[in-house]
């Protein structure tokens, strides 16, 4: 009589992903989603400001040949204290440059809980899920979450020769600093080199959407 | 509350949020645990504080005191964690309470109209009437999509 084949261990499905702070919040990107890290200064040179854009939290432009990236200040679009940026993730297929505080490692997440449905605001679109590591909870972005469609449009079309019209708040803010409300400071270059050894898209398992209902039946009681 | 909370004589686990006690159905509760770290990250919505672990689940922490005595918790000795129903699904919240909490058999008295839409009924206990909660009604969650009017006017036509 033959035994049955011993059933194969199913591969544990993982991602990989990038824990970063912005003032202080830690927070996860998966890598994949991460097309280059630079450092402000690097940055500082192509970052054209925006008078008028009208979205705060949004004060530099920077143009990649054909496209242009906004640079989003993460603070402000979490709504933290400002925090001096020293690094800027580009994130692939957006046209986001996100400002960051610094990046605390590259691990690897093997469970991404969906938000709880008890979080049912905004911060439904800055995050795809939750993930426990270490005893620790961490938020896991969402890349295309930095700026609604909306946003883009308005961003857009405050770059075309004549938009004029600029909201309240802008003007009372008055022009932007040299990206300064978690901006391009000076003393930051030391943080390139950590950009430097990110590797290539896709060289990691990336599991993509599935990862994202992992936890979803669990939950259904 | 669903409609099996109003059987005659329930379970239900009666909690303390300063002075005062409320009511939860017991059917609801899934355990009652001393207080953990709580992670807190960036998010809008009033009322969560943030989630804790539990058993490998993340579970979302809701004061419901503010709303319910008029202030926060300044002192917490348990967190109550119940089930909370959605539109099509079922998720732990984490309820912080001050007090030991008390599994009760009493008869519920449903809710009326003039009522809150937390409470989900009365309860009447060693000479305290205590209000039972919804926490549908109590806790967030996405907004309840509301009928069209002219359906509504349509089922009142009806009945």
């Amino acid at each position: 009589m033959r035994l049955p084949a011993p059933a194969k261990p199913q591969a544990v499905r993982t991602e990989q992903i990038i824990l970063f702070r912005i003032s202080g919040q830690l927070l996860a990107v998966s890598s994949a989603s991460v097309q280059e890290v630079r450092s402000v200064d690097t940055l500082a040179g192509a970052a054209k400001e925006i008078a008028q854009a009208g979205i705060r939290k949004v004060r530099h432009i920077v143009q990649r040949g054909e496209h242009s990236l906004y640079v989003v200040n993460g603070a402000m679009h979490f709504g933290l204290p400002p925090s001096p940026a020293a690094l800027v993730f580009v994130l692939r297929r957006t046209r986001t440059a996100l400002l960051v505080d610094g990046i605390e490692k590259m691990t690897t997440m093997t469970r991404l809980q969906a938000l709880p449905q008890s979080f049912c605001n905004e911060e439904r679109g800055w995050y795809r899920g939750l993930t426990a590591l270490d005893q620790t909870v961490v938020p896991v972005v969402k890349p295309e979450g930095f700026l609604t469609p909306d946003e883009l449009l308005h961003l857009d079309s405050s770059q075309l020769p004549d938009a004029t019209t600029a909201a309240p708040d802008e003007q009372a803010a008055g022009a932007p600093p040299s990206v300064s409300e978690g901006g391009l400071l000076p003393g930051a270059a030391s943080f390139a080199a950590k950009g430097a050894g990110f590797p290539q898209p896709g060289a990691f398992g990336s599991v993509g959407p599935e990862l994202d209902d992992l936890d979803s039946a669990s939950l259904r009681q | 509350m669903s409609p099996t909370v109003e059987s005659a004589a329930d379970s239900f686990v009666l909690l303390r949020l300063g002075e005062r006690r409320f009511a939860v159905a017991a059917r609801i509760i899934a355990e009652l645990v001393a207080p953990s770290r709580i992670f807190r990250f960036p998010h809008r919505t009033k009322g969560v504080e943030g989630v804790i672990l539990r058993r490998g689940r993340i579970v979302p922490v809701c004061d419901v005191a503010e709303r319910l005595i008029g202030k926060s918790l300044r002192s917490r000795r348990f967190y109550l964690i119940a089930q909370r129903r959605y539109a099509s699904q079922t998720e732990w919240v984490a309820l912080p309470v001050t007090g030991e909490c008390e599994l009760i058999f009493a008869e519920m008295i449903p809710a009326s109209e003039a009522d809150m839409p937390h409470v989900a009924g009365w309860l009447s206990h060693n000479g305290d009437v205590i209000e039972v909660l919804n926490l549908a009604a109590l806790t967030p969650g996405p907004v309840a999509v509301t009928p069209p009017i002219a359906a509504l006017a349509a089922h009142e036509a009806r009945t």
